[in-house]
């Protein structure tokens, strides 16, 4: 009995992947998986075993034992020395790591204002990306303006931006908001890849200038690492401010129950208004970074993957929890780096670990108890 | 003095009429119950007067102002609050962030002040906690203040989601069933609760399947049956009432 | 060129609208947005391409192209409902209880596994589908036909009204319909959920297989990434009509096909992709229900 689920479990996935590469291919896969399955059920048999040292990582990442490390003003001081420091001891590629790092929590703050706080699905976040990047981009290349004055500008666009879809998109409830969203974001990006005359379209604007302080040009990865340091931290604080205010409130209420929120006097289409162009305020900043540190904007970089891969970072973490979200971003940064060998297998790990991840742990893996593991 | 008058009010979903050309009147600082079978459109009052739902016809006064038209958050903010049959609370909260998220149409911080940390937001975040905990001690559920309220009991549940609604400072306050699935006990400290709400000089509307309460505290009974008012009076004639032993036990009776 | 372009927009809708069903289906009984769907559609090309190979090395293709079309189709639609079946064992089932969003978030990973996975397995180049028919075709009132596009609005409409015949006649069609109205009440009187939920994915991966199969004959080239636009928008052609109807997925599908026809010939070819997103947003802004669907109340 024991053998003869596994051996069907196996027979069929075999089946099922037999077309794609022949007969001898589908057998040696039978055999890893029949071997994986078993492997797996004696584990299980002797789950108790296990059990106990497996609760106790479980719960490292659960809040209670992490809590006083993340809210430890010390190891806050540690960490924020370490990472001022980092640029002294490490190369130009862990710095360009890490400056990607910080362009996606940027990114993936914003979308948690939208997913996390206000429980709003936005798959067309990266359209705001877009907007932020070219409109730097074109603001610089075509009438000269650099970084510091054309920041403001592009934020307030894309905020703008934020606020004219969500107008409309507003009316809808959950997956149809998801929808639309998600039609935006291509919406977007096709007239990015087509309005030649402005975009130029697929070829992308070159030629960016990078920021300036004081006469002194930002033109080395330390620069824009510390750049971009001084830009996540105050996209952490402001957000964390936001968070605990009566603004982050409502938008929890919302998220927990609209209905209820409506009747203690939250103004629902109003505060989910306030989340989306909030949201893309922080996607205008990330894109005009984005395309000081590239010099370079193209429709490529703002497929409906990356709205995928920022929400994959938002959820990974544990959507609502800032820290969540930071680690999350984090990590699905430096994964993929990592596992350069296996870079071809990358997005398919990634959409198997967003199944796996709603099932066993829909709230993240930072993302506080669950229900089923509370008890 | 009327706080509440409903007008013709009707309300229909689909072919069926939930509520038919009711008239209805609720005095300040009274406790008034309504009762009638299930299906005999009681919550659905309760949708009209909060705003979820929008009557097709009628008007509904709160203090000489036709709520009707407006939505759910402006009726909050005129005065009303509610609890609900199946409890609402926001679960992923703590009790104490429950309350205070219901005093949110009562302040009025701006992301500029929560950002600057300025001294209207510091001043104004201690009232609220202050007075959340007051409210908490009110319902009695002082010492749960920081439990996520998902995982209160059910009981306390039910006490916070009347807290919640008390939160928002209204003058009357509809319970939709606030003793249903409660022991004897708990029930008994609801009927205080609610009486303790009158004494702040609120008004309460309550609907309600326990006689006992309904009987033990309402000062004013209206009988729906059907979407129509059958009776109203005084707890005593209600009793006696021949139309209202018909509507709960039938004709033969 | 009018005329021409009407053709090619109703054998593009009728694609959409085979896709669209899947959809529809899936919507009425779960209320999820099987973002997967899509990809079912591109493995219902690849399968063609792989089996129809297969026949033609094993010499079926040149005994009788017909019988082989047969077994091509009949295996792709097998495989592809397998994984219409697999994929909501592993994906769906698991999250049923769960909140709104995240059985949508598995299934766009769903989406992203499968595009891998078929790019992995088959290479990121075209696939090419062998040209059977040739360009041939016939004049019908002065314009000209291919024969595959004959092939594809015939197939589509008999396909459909077999669908709705199984649907209102079929003891399992009815089950169906009860599923979608009210789960609670059709367990209760001894309908298997679970059952009707795994035909009804598979019927709708049965559709997206030929439809996939149909394009890849008619256009004769395949990637791994045409399920995720085919998917949006037949998606769209589902909403359009009214999601969760039969007959509206038919008609959102051709009426989308004619857009996209007619906006790409005579308006802009570069943005034929947009049309469907607009259509689609302002649809769900101004009618919510669809074309042919009340509005519906929400509970409180």
């Amino acid at each position: 009995m024991s053998l003869l689920k596994p051996l069907i479990i196996s027979i069929w996935f075999a089946l099922l992947f037999l077309p794609f590469k022949g007969l001898k291919a589908a057998l040696f896969f039978l055999i890893i998986l029949l071997l994986t399955l078993l492997l797996f059920n004696s584990l299980f048999r002797y789950k108790n075993i296990f059990k106990d040292p497996l609760q106790k990582i479980f719960n490292l990442f659960e809040f209670n034992i992490l809590t006083p490390l993340y809210e430890s003003i010390y190891l806050r001081y540690v960490l924020f020395a370490a990472l001022l420091v980092i640029p002294f001891f490490v190369k130009d590629y862990v710095l360009d790591v890490a400056i990607l790092s910080c362009i996606y929590i940027i990114l993936a703050l914003g979308l948690n204002v939208v997913v996390g706080f206000a429980g709003l699905l936005n798959l067309g976040f990266v359209a705001f990306y877009a907007i932020g990047a070219y409109t730097y981009a074109l603001l610089n290349t075509k009438l000269g303006i650099g970084f510091w004055s054309a920041l403001p500008f592009s934020m307030l666009l894309t905020t703008i931006a934020g606020f004219l879809l969500a107008i409309p998109a507003l009316r809808l409830r959950g997956d149809y908001l998801a929808i639309v969203t998600l039609g935006f974001g291509e919406i977007v990006r096709l007239i990015l890849n087509n309005w030649d005359t402005l975009t130029k379209g697929p070829n992308g604007i070159s030629g960016i200038s990078t920021p300036v302080v004081f006469s002194f040009t930002f033109y080395k990865l330390t620069h824009f690492y510390y750049l971009l340091l001084f830009f996540v931290a105050i996209t952490i604080f402001i957000t964390k401010r936001v968070h605990k205010s009566r603004i982050g409130r409502a938008w929890i209420a919302i998220r927990e129950d609209e209905i209820a929120a409506s009747t203690i006097g939250i103004n629902t289409t109003m505060y989910k208004l306030y989340a989306f162009a909030f949201g893309a305020f922080w996607a205008g900043l990330a894109g005009s970074i984005f395309a000081a540190k590239m010099q370079f904007v193209s429709p490529e970089s703002f497929t409906f993957m990356e709205s995928v891969l920022i929400l994959c970072m938002v959820i990974l973490g544990g959507s609502g929890s800032i820290s969540g979200v930071i680690v999350g971003a984090f990590l699905l940064v430096l994964l993929p780096e990592l596992l350069r060998e296996v870079q071809l297998y990358r997005m398919l790990a990634l959409g198997a670990g967003l199944v796996i991840l709603m099932i066993f742990r829909p709230r993240g893996i930072l993302g506080g108890k669950s229900a089923s593991l509370r008890i | 003095m009327h706080l509440l008058e409903f007008r013709n009010i009707s309300m229909h979903f689909g072919g069926i009429k939930a509520i038919e050309d009711l008239d209805m009147r609720v005095k300040e600082n009274q406790i008034m119950s309504i009762i009638g079978p299930n299906g005999a459109g009681k919550t659905t009052i309760f949708n009209c007067i909060t705003g979820l739902t929008r009557p097709v016809k009628g008007s509904i006064f709160f203090s000489d102002v036709n709520i009707v038209n407006l939505q759910p958050h402006e009726i909050a903010r005129l005065g009303i609050a509610r609890t609900f049959q199946n409890i609402r609370l926001f679960k992923e909260m703590s009790v104490i962030d429950n309350i205070i998220v219901a005093q949110h149409c009562r302040t009025s911080s701006g992301i500029i002040d929560a950002v600057l940390i300025l001294r209207k937001f510091r001043l104004e975040e201690r009232i609220i906690r202050e007075k959340a905990m007051e409210y908490l001690e009110f319902v009695g559920l002082y010492d749960f203040a920081n439990t996520m309220s998902g995982s209160l009991p059910y009981g306390a549940q039910r006490k916070l989601e009347i807290a919640r609604a008390l939160a928002s400072e209204p003058s009357l306050i509809l319970l939709d069933e606030p003793t249903a699935g409660m022991n004897p006990q708990e029930t008994v400290q609801v009927m205080e609760l609610i009486e303790k709400i009158k004494k702040l000089g609120k008004t309460v509307l309550l609907i309600e399947h326990d006689m006992k309460v309904v009987m033990g505290i309402s000062e004013w009974i209206v009988v729906m049956d059907h979407g129509v008012k059958i009776a109203e009076g005084i707890p005593e004639d209600i009793k006696n009432n021949k139309l209202v032993i018909e509507a709960y036990l039938g004709k033969e009776y | 060129m009018l005329l021409q372009q009407l053709i090619n927009g109703i054998t593009l809708g009728s694609v959409y609208a085979l896709i669209a069903l899947g959809y529809s289906m899936v919507y009425g009984i779960l209320e999820l947005i099987n973002f997967a769907h899509g990809e079912i559609y591109m493995l219902g090309a690849y399968f063609g391409i792989i089996f129809f190979g297969f026949l033609t090395v094993l010499g079926v293709t040149n005994y009788s192209i017909f019988l082989s079309l047969i077994l091509t189709f009949l295996l792709s639609i097998m495989f592809c409902s397998a994984y219409g079946f697999t994929i909501e064992k592993i994906a769906y089932k698991p999250l049923r209880n769960s909140t709104r969003l995240s059985p949508l978030i598995s299934a766009i990973g769903v989406s992203i596994f499968l595009q891998n996975y078929v790019m992995l397995t088959q290479g990121a180049t075209d696939k090419v589908f062998p040209n059977l028919f040739g360009a041939r075709g016939f004049y019908f009132l002065s314009i000209r036909m291919t024969y595959i596009q004959l092939f594809i609005i015939i197939v589509s409409i008999l396909i459909m009204i077999f669908l709705r015949l199984f649907i209102r006649r079929t003891k399992i069609g009815k089950a169906m319909r009860a599923v979608a109205q009210d789960k609670t009440m059709a367990s209760l009187v001894g309908i298997n959920i679970d059952t009707i939920i795994s035909i009804t994915f598979i019927i709708g991966s049965a559709l997206a297989a030929v439809a996939g199969l149909m394009v890849a004959m008619y256009y004769g080239l395949v990637n791994y990434f045409i399920g995720y636009i085919a998917g949006i928008k037949a998606f769209t052609a589902a909403v359009l009509g009214g999601i969760g109807s039969i007959r509206g997925a038919m008609v959102g599908g051709l009426l989308l096909g004619l857009v996209e026809s007619l906006g790409g010939s005579y308006i802009s070819g570069e943005y034929k992709d947009a049309y469907a997103f607009v259509i689609l947003i302002i649809i769900l802004l101004v009618k919510p229900g669809g074309l042919f669907r009340k509005a519906e109340l929400e509970k409180v």
